[in-house]
């Protein structure tokens, strides 16, 4: 048994286990149909809302832009958002209309987009009172990717409240905080959003800590 | 505000590989060149996540042996994967040792003989008709979870000239909130392919490999069945704000 006080209280703790990447077969593991096995009878995937769900019915889809330019085809993304009320709802039940949880993939060929049917978030009230103004928060994985990258969606049409959003404002660059707006777009008549990640380089989204 | 009251130890990102290893090629185009921006006041945007208690699992979700078969008919040895059969199991627990109960983790890997079902897995080495390998289950409430597989085969791929992955398996852990998820591989303990390989080499530091390394465990082996490897996952150590912030 170790003896109490006989340590600095860091070494009490822990290591986290370390974090390798996800590869380029994750879709194996985290989304069968994509790496062509038939899937199983519930996963975990892109559409966290159906059409009778509370709130303004999305659709959000993106690239994800290597630091040439060029396409990341084998990225996986992980959304979590607020429900419409600006509310988390851990309980994922595939039953339920809504789920706070989905993932995407880019594709292999064609535009290589990603994509979520979801609504639109509310605003999320923080512990000390400011308001964040309605976002997705994303994570990404990927070959290449040794941690995953951890982002936020915002929405262009929010001007007011991005403004004040305090996340928003503790990016030092205001130019930086644009990679952060997904733009509206209506497409045959339903709301969609784009936003495009870039990995590295000139317009490089912004990536969290946290 | 309900979770507002807690939050995660500091993830150490010199433990974790940084985004940039040029050792690993791929990463040189795909790594961040901007710092990440801290978020000091982690709020409940961070501080929660999803629960899998709900969602629908197959009786066989944890059993690659018998998730895949080509026929479920065959009965015995025609229906099951070839190579070596193994227990993978282990313990879901954070920084401070608390089990971390009804946490979704999922796991992939190659066959026995390194090639993955994948449609871009071109390897010559052959698939095998009764191996899918995906394998997904929730830890139980001593953060238990436990999977039967095949051992996976090394396989070379085109980083180096020569370059071969050791033998591993994917293995992501979501953990209590988004703050904690986590996706990283298990390697095999004494695999000589270990310190060579350069995905592995994107870490400082030899005690964060050893974090990553499967253990032998005759103990939980199944005598004239499988080997068992014992893998415990740990994830980051949840704190309680006790005092105000004022």
């Amino acid at each position: 048994m170790q003896q109490p006080n006989s340590r600095p209280c860091s070494e009490l703790m822990l290591r986290e286990t370390a974090s390798q990447t996800a590869g380029p077969y994750v879709h194996i593991g985290l989304a069968l149909h994509v790496a062509g096995l038939p899937e199983r009878d519930e996963e975990i995937w892109s559409q966290m809302a159906r059409p009778e769900a509370e709130g303004e019915p999305i659709e959000v889809v993106g690239t994800v832009i290597d630091g040439n330019g060029d396409l990341v085809r084998d990225a996986l993304l992980e959304a979590w958002q607020a429900d419409a009320q600006g509310q988390y709802r851990p309980e994922f039940d595939l039953h339920k209309p809504f789920n706070g949880f989905g993932r995407t993939a880019t594709t292999a060929e064609g535009g290589s987009e990603w994509s979520l049917t979801t609504i639109k978030p509310g605003a999320v009230t923080r512990g000390d009172g400011k308001v964040m103004a309605p976002h997705i928060n994303l994570a990404v994985f990927a070959r290449g990717i040794n941690i995953h990258l951890q982002t936020r969606l915002y929405f262009e049409d929010e001007a007011e409240t991005n403004a004040a959003c305090p996340v928003l404002n503790a990016i030092e660059s205001p130019a930086r905080r644009q990679t952060l707006i997904a733009k509206r777009e209506e497409v045959d008549g339903k709301v969609r959003y784009r936003f495009d990640i870039r990995l590295q380089g000139e317009g490089e989204t912004v990536f969290f800590d946290f | 505000m309900q979770h507002d009251n807690k939050r995660y130890v500091e993830r150490d990102r010199d433990w974790h590989p940084a985004a940039y290893t040029p050792g690993y090629k791929t990463s040189v185009a795909r790594s961040p060149s901007q710092a990440l921006v801290s978020l000091q006041a982690p709020s409940v945007s961070e501080l929660t996540g999803p629960d899998f208690r709900r969602l629908r699992m197959g009786p066989h979700d944890n059993d690659l042996l018998l998730n895949y078969r080509e026929d479920p008919a065959l009965a015995g040895a025609a229906g099951l994967p070839v190579g070596e059969r193994i227990i993978m199991f282990g313990r879901v627990i954070d920084q401070f040792g608390k089990p971390v109960p009804h946490t979704l983790v999922e796991m992939w890997q190659a066959n026995a003989g390194g090639r993955y079902r994948h449609k871009k897995d071109a390897y010559l080495a052959p698939l095998d008709p009764n191996f899918g390998g995906v394998g997904r289950c929730l830890t139980d409430d001593q953060g238990w979870y436990r999977f039967r597989t095949i051992k996976p085969g090394p396989y070379p791929w085109g980083n180096g000239i020569n370059t071969w992955r050791p033998a591993h398996i994917h293995v992501s852990v979501m953990g209590p909130a988004i703050s904690t998820r986590l996706v990283t591989q298990m390697y095999f303990e004494g695999d000589p392919l270990i310190p060579i390989c350069p995905i592995v080499q994107t870490l400082n530091d030899q005690e964060a490999v050893e974090t990553m390394i499967g253990r032998l465990d005759m103990a939980r082996s199944r005598p004239m069945d499988c080997l068992a490897y014992r893998f415990d996952l740990v994830v980051r150590g949840e704190l309680q704000t006790y005092f105000e912030n004022q």
